[in-house]
C-alpha cells in the first residue's frame, strides 16, 4: 500500500484543455518524487491537485490510505514551496512561520517550541524578528521551506521553488533541500523544469509531456534507458544527438553513413540517438565531423559541427585536456551498447 | 549644490500654489480677531485684531438657530459623527465588496462590478428625492443613521480596492490556504493589513466628503439638534445684533475656520500611516 496515490486522476479545464490526462502515480513514505516537464506540461497542475489547489476531474487521490478529493487544502496536511515563495509580507519572520500553526489552535509555548526548531534546522534563527522583504533571495527560501516544515506534514510539495534564485545559490539550495529532506524523511514531490535539478534530487523521476508521464524511474534508469524520444532529449545535458536515418534488415542507414547488426526487425525511418558523452575519436570512425564551435567548460569540451555529408547539427564531449581547434575535421565511433533507435512516428523506442 | 534655474522656477510656481490657498485662510483668521464693526467699516484684515478670545468664545457657546438651542459646538460634534461614520463604513463596504468581486468567482462578478461602477454617475444629489423617500418612509429623518446611511455606498472606493486586491499574487491566497485560513480570516490576517495605506487614503478622502456634504443633511433635519457645520455656515450668525443692523462678520469668520479644523486634523495625523505606508515598500 502506498502513501500516496493517484488514481486515473485527470484535469480538464472548463475551456476543454486537457492539463493533465489520465495518470496512476504511486509514491511511497519518504520518497522524493521529482516532476520534471516542459512549462505548459501538466506538471505543476498534478502537484496543485494534490495540495487541493485544483479540482480534479476524474479519478482519486488517495493519501495515507484516505481519499482527499474533496478535502479542503487546509485539512490535507499538506505544505507546499511556492515557485516566488509567497511569503506573508507584512509579518515577520518569526509569524510567517507560526501562523499555520496559530490557525490549527495550538498553544503559544507549543509553537514557539516548534517555529524555533524549524529556525535552527534551518538556520534562520537570527532573522526571526525580520520582514521578508528585507531578507535576501537565499534566506527568503529558506523561510518559504521553514513554513512548511514546521507544520509537520505529510508531504512536501515544492512548485519549482529554486528557479527564482541566481546559479550558483540554487546549486547550493538544491543539497541543502535533499539533505533536509533525508533528515526530516518526509514523502515529497517536487516539480522542475531543469532536468539538472530533477536528476540531482529525485529518488524516483516521473517524466511529463502533454499531461502524460511518459516514462517513471530511478534518475540514472531514465538517463540509460528512456523509452522515447522526448525523454531522451529532455534527460542528459548537452542534449542527446538525434540523426534521422533508415532500419531495413537490420541495418540503420543515413546518406553519411551506415550502422549494421543491429538487432531489430523494424522496418521504416527512424532516429538515431546518441549522447555527446558516447562517442569517442577513432581512426577511421564512422561519423565523419566538422567542428564548428568548441565550447571549453574546463572540465570537458563540448564540440558542435555537422555531420558531412548531412546537415544534422552533433554534439560531442570530450575532456578538458583535449585539444580541439573549430575547422578541424574528426572521425567519431559511437561506444558499444549506447546507441539508441527510436521509431520516427510513434517517438517510442525500438532499441 | 548647484541650483539650476529650472529648479527655481519650480520653486516660484508651488510658491505661488501655496500663496494662492494659505492667503485666504490668513484674511479669514485674521479678520475673525477684529471687531465686526471694525471690518464693516475698514473690509477684511491683514493684520490681527484683538478680539480672537472673545469672537470665539462666542461662536463656540453662544446658543443660535430658529430655537436659539444649537450650539457651534453641537454642530461639530454631529459633523464629526456624520463624516466618521460616512467614512468608516465606506471603507468597510467597499473593502468588503471589492474582496467578493476579485476573490468570490461568481459568473456575475464583472456585471455587478460594472453596476457598482455607474453609479458614479449617479450622485447623491441626483437622486435625491428618492433617497428621501426611502429615509423618511423608514422614518429615519432627523437621525444620524439617516445622515450617513444614503452615503455610505462607494464606487470610487470600491474601484481602488478592487485594483489593489488584483495586484496580490495568487499564491499568498494559496498559501494562506494551505495554512489553513478561512475566507474571513485571509480578509483580516491579508488583505486588510496588507491595505493599511489604501484604507488610510480612502479614509481620508471619504471623511471630508462626508464633513463637507451639504444638500443632504439640509434636506434631511428638520430638527435643529442635527445640524452639521457646513449647513451651519449659511444658517448661522446671520441675524443681526438685536436693534442694530450689523452683520456680524468677525464672528462667521471665526466660525469658518474652526470647521475647517477637523478635516486638517484628520489629514494631518493619518498623514503619519500614509507616509509610513509609502515608505515601507512591500514586496
Amino acid at each position: 500500500m502506498s502513501f500516496l496515490e493517484l488514481k486515473k486522476v485527470t484535469k480538464i479545464y472548463p475551456n476543454g484543455t486537457k492539463a493533465v490526462q489520465t495518470t496512476s502515480l504511486n509514491i511511497e513514505k519518504g520518497e522524493f518524487m521529482v516532476f520534471v516537464g516542459p512549462s505548459g506540461c501538466g506538471k505543476s497542475t498534478l502537484l496543485r491537485m494534490v495540495a487541493g489547489l485544483e479540482d480534479i476531474t476524474t479519478g482519486d487521490i488517495e493519501l495515507d490510505k484516505k481519499i482527499i478529493n474533496k478535502i479542503d487544502p487546509s485539512e490535507r496536511d499538506v505544505a507546499m514551496v511556492f515557485q516566488n515563495y509567497a511569503l506573508y509580507p507584512h509579518m515577520n519572520v518569526y509569524n510567517n512561520l507560526a501562523y499555520g500553526l496559530k490557525n490549527r489552535g495550538l498553544a503559544k509555548d507549543v509553537i514557539e517550541k516548534k517555529v524555533n526548531a524549524a529556525a535552527k534546522l534551518l538556520q534562520i534563527s537570527d532573522y526571526l524578528e525580520r520582514r521578508p522583504a528585507l531578507l535576501s533571495g537565499g534566506q527568503r527560501q529558506r523561510v518559504a521551506m521553514g513554513r512548511a516544515i514546521v507544520r509537520s506534514p505529510k508531504i512536501f510539495l515544492f512548485d519549482e521553488p529554486l528557479s527564482n534564485l541566481d546559479a550558483k545559490l540554487r546549486i547550493q539550495m538544491r543539497l541543502e533541500i535533499k539533505k533536509l529532506q533525508r533528515k526530516v524523511g518526509v514523502t515529497s514531490i517536487f516539480v522542475t523544469h531543469d532536468q539538472v535539478e530533477a536528476m540531482t534530487l529525485a529518488d524516483r523521476l516521473a517524466v511529463i509531456n502533454n499531461g502524460i508521464i511518459e516514462q517513471l524511474g530511478t534518475p540514472i534508469e531514465i538517463y540509460n534507458n528512456p523509452t522515447s524520444v522526448f525523454v531522451a532529449g529532455f534527460i542528459g545535458s548537452p542534449q542527446m544527438n538525434f540523426i534521422e536515418g533508415e532500419l531495413k534488415n537490420n541495418k540503420f542507414k543515413t546518406q553519411a553513413f551506415e550502422i549494421t547488426g543491429i538487432k531489430s526487425d523494424f522496418d521504416g525511418k527512424v532516429i538515431l540517438g546518441v549522447r555527446p558523452e558516447h562517442l569517442v575519436q577513432a581512426n577511421n570512425g564512422l561519423i565523419k565531423f566538422n567542428v564548428d564551435l568548441v565550447e571549453k567548460l574546463g572540465s570537458d569540451n563540448l564540440v558542435y559541427g555537422e555531420i558531412k555529408d548531412k546537415k544534422d547539427l552533433l554534439c560531442y564531449r570530450t575532456p578538458g585536456n583535449e585539444k580541439i581547434n573549430s575547422g578541424s575535421k574528426l572521425a567519431l565511433n559511437i561506444q558499444e551498447n549506447k546507441l539508441y533507435i527510436f521509431n520516427k512516428k510513434t517517438g517510442k523506442r525500438i532499441i | 549644490m548647484k541650483i539650476k534655474p529650472l529648479q527655481i522656477i519650480a520653486h516660484i510656481i508651488l510658491l505661488l500654489g501655496v500663496l494662492l490657498m494659505v492667503v485666504p485662510i490668513w484674511i479669514s483668521f485674521a479678520s475673525s480677531t477684529h471687531d465686526s464693526v471694525t471690518i464693516l467699516t475698514e473690509g477684511m484684515k491683514f493684520n490681527l485684531g484683538d478680539q480672537l478670545s472673545r469672537n470665539y468664545n462666542e461662536v463656540l457657546n453662544e446658543k443660535g438657530g430658529w430655537s436659539e438651542e444649537v450650539t457651534a459646538g453641537k454642530m461639530f460634534i454631529n459633523s464629526f459623527i456624520m463624516a466618521f461614520g460616512i467614512a468608516t463604513l465606506k471603507v468597510v463596504i467597499s473593502a468588503m465588496s471589492a474582496y467578493a468581486l476579485v476573490y468570490f468567482r461568481f459568473k456575475l462578478a464583472v456585471p455587478i462590478f460594472w453596476l457598482i461602477f455607474i453609479t458614479l454617475l449617479v450622485p447623491l444629489e441626483v437622486r435625491i428625492f428618492p433617497s428621501y423617500k426611502v429615509v423618511s418612509d423608514l422614518g429615519l429623518t432627523n437621525s444620524y443613521t439617516g445622515l450617513v446611511l444614503p452615503l455610505v455606498a462607494s464606487a470610487t472606493a470600491t474601484f481602488f480596492f478592487r485594483q489593489f486586491y488584483k495586484t496580490i499574487p495568487d499564491e499568498l491566497l494559496e498559501s494562506a490556504k494551505l495554512d489553513g485560513a478561512s475566507t474571513w480570516r485571509f480578509f483580516i490576517d491579508f488583505l486588510v493589513p496588507l491595505s493599511k495605506t489604501m484604507i488610510a487614503a480612502m479614509f481620508i478622502f471619504m471623511f471630508v466628503y462626508g464633513y463637507s456634504q451639504y444638500l443632504w443633511p439640509l434636506i434631511m433635519t428638520t430638527s435643529e439638534e442635527y445640524w452639521t457645520v457646513v449647513m451651519g455656515m449659511k444658517i448661522i450668525f446671520t441675524e443681526s445684533y438685536e436693534g442694530v443692523a450689523i452683520p456680524r462678520t468677525a464672528e462667521r469668520f471665526a466660525y469658518i475656520i474652526l470647521s475647517m479644523i477637523p478635516p486638517v486634523l484628520v489629514v494631518v495625523f493619518l498623514q503619519k500611516w500614509f507616509i509610513k505606508g509609502l515608505i515601507q515598500t512591500e514586496k
